[in-house]
């Protein structure tokens, strides 16, 4: 019998997520408060999922279009429209997929050839580098820093640009972060882009979670409608995660091989959750500036916090995350994760797992209730307090 | 404009939080709203000598700490009397102790009021005695609470889990 030939090369490259590793201790550990969530704490508002239970009752249960429900669509197109002044049509520029996830993965296989590069501003979302990886392409990181506000500027991207660079990979409000870019400094990157060819993937996942300035919406932006890619999503600003609902809005052509991928690898995004997003855009606004209000306020309470405990930490304009150095400590950011873990039971994620660029820091999860917030950042400053003082440990 | 709108914004911020939560400090508003104690203090204090905010109760699940309650919705029909409308009649019933809300509304009576007892008889007597004889009741259509399930915000439904990973992307 001649031995089983390897797995994909590419595949068995890819890294194990940094964020792993940390589930599985915490998750075999009791009483950890957790600051390691990337997902709201709140439950989906109930008219979205009493939409959703009224849509099972009458039996829509079947496919839908590839495209996604057409009415729903719509609903996308009134809300970007209304909220940002950019205008895509319901028929051939918004695609429904399940999240964002799908909808980064089909673009990226959609513009990569074999060897092509994207800048992605560094740290960032665990699946960008992956998925870059997966279609093939190499991911080219460009590292921001705590100084700047973590935000990216077209000159740090010129300095990474090379013949083969196809595409500009950006999440701002950021994961994990918490950055915002401000619309002057996204211009630039837009001139950027337009100078050098270049496609924009733009996830604003996160757009309704920013508590200071507007979000800048990249294609509402002079120039950059036909070179961008958009992608946006219910699970955040509706608490919608567990549902997997995600759009892509993209230029027709560039849109129509998307598409090409999507009804062969997906076919369509889940019924009941597109009833669900329907009814979350149609009659969940307060609920969503409520949501947005308590985030605003427990973001305070947490910066505050670290900053009061000598972890220095930025104040976040958007996402749900507080991303504070712990340089001052000494220590790496996996040690402090892992011993703070052990130690004092508070569950974050070291800031690596977000690229080279996110050492020193670690992410801190403020989707959570305040009392939660309060009791680890006691739980925190022990830990710290115990660092400078290592005599009073035995 | 601009400034008195944000201010506006603050002062309902503020609201909803001790609408929330009623024992929340004014150093714990202030950490989450970002103002200063002092700014808090004095818009709370002055929110209370306002009106605006009446009080500040628990909401307490009688039945769970073991005792027996009786309540009903009353509909109560009455004749306006000239000059006070409503309003007079609506305030005698309303300072009996045993009321605990009393509403003008529309359709087929006037007044609804909500009252509660300790049990069946104390109620029954409450109707017959106190608010039937007043002068201008017409009628009274006495509805029994046999279960509760959401009140003044508060679900009285099992618990909805939300089991969220520890870790996640």
């Amino acid at each position: 019998m001649t031995s089983l030939k390897p797995i994909a090369k590419i595949a068995s490259a890819l890294p194990v997520s940094g964020i792993r590793r940390f589930f599985d201790i915490a998750a075999s550990m009791q009483d950890v408060i957790s600051l390691g969530v990337g997902e709201p704490d709140f439950v989906t508002p109930w008219s979205i999922r009493e939409a959703a239970i009224y849509s099972l009752e009458r039996g829509q249960t079947s496919y839908t279009s590839n495209w996604g429900l057409i009415e729903l669509r719509r609903a996308i197109s009134e809300h970007l429209e209304q909220l940002y002044q950019v205008s895509y049509r319901p028929e051939d520029q918004i695609l429904i997929t399940v999240g964002v996830s799908e909808g980064l993965d089909i673009a990226l296989r959609t513009i990569l050839d074999a060897g092509d590069e994207v800048l992605v501003p560094e740290p960032c979302y665990v699946s960008y580098k992956p998925c870059i990886s997966l279609a093939g392409g190499i991911p080219v990181a460009v590292e921001t820093t705590a100084e700047e506000g973590f935000r990216i500027t077209a000159q740090k991207l010129e300095a990474h640009l090379t013949s083969r660079t196809k595409a500009i990979l950006l999440g701002y409000p950021s994961n994990p972060t918490g950055a915002t870019m401000p619309r002057s400094l996204m211009e630039e990157i837009v001139r950027f882009a337009e100078a050098h060819g270049l496609y924009i993937l733009s996830d604003e996942i996160y757009d309704r979670l920013t508590y200071e300035g507007e979000h800048t919406c990249v294609p509402s932006i002079k120039g950059a409608f036909e070179r961008t890619i958009l992608f946006n999503g219910f699970s955040k600003a509706y608490a919608m995660t567990g549902w997997r609902i995600g759009y892509i809005c993209a230029p027709s052509d560039i849109l129509a091989t998307m598409m090409k991928i999507h009804s062969y690898t997906m076919l369509c995004a889940p019924i009941t959750g597109q009833k669900a997003a329907l009814e979350a855009l149609k009659g969940s606004e307060p609920q969503v500036l409520d949501m947005v209000e308590q985030y605003s306020q427990r973001r305070r309470v947490i910066v505050n916090g670290f900053n009061q405990i000598g972890l220095d930490c930025h104040m976040p304009a958007g996402a749900f995350y507080a991303f504070p150095s712990i340089a001052s400590t000494g220590l790496s950011c996996e040690d402090f994760a892992e011993r703070l873990l052990y130690e004092q039971r508070v569950a974050l994620v070291p800031g690596t797992a977000f690229g080279a660029g996110g050492a020193n820091h670690v992410r801190c999860s403020y989707a959570t209730s305040i009392d939660k917030i309060e009791q680890a950042l006691a739980r925190i400053k022990c830990f710290v307090d115990q660092l400078k003082t290592p005599t009073a440990r035995i | 404009m601009k400034d008195e709108s944000a201010r506006e914004e603050k002062r309902c911020e503020v609201l909803n939080i001790l609408a929330r939560d009623g024992r929340a400090t004014a150093e714990a508003i202030a950490k989450q709203t970002g103002r200063p104690v002092d700014e808090v203090k004095s818009l709370v204090s002055q929110y209370e000598s306002d009106g605006v905010i009446k009080r500040y109760n628990a909401v307490i699940d009688w039945e769970k700490a073991g005792f027996d309650k009786v309540t009903a919705f009353i509909d109560v029909r009455v004749v306006p009397a000239r000059d006070v409308g409503f309003d007079a009649i609506a305030g005698r019933i309303a300072r009996f102790p045993e009321v605990r809300s009393v509403w003008l509304v529309s359709g087929g009576s006037d007044l609804r009021v909500v009252v509660e007892a300790t049990n069946l008889r104390q109620l029954a007597n409450f109707v017959a005695e106190k608010l039937s004889t007043i002068n201008g009741v017409t009628g009274t259509v006495t509805h029994f609470q046999l279960r509760r399930y959401k009140e003044d915000d508060v679900l009285y439904l099992e618990a909805e889990g939300n089991e969220r990973l520890v870790i996640s992307p």
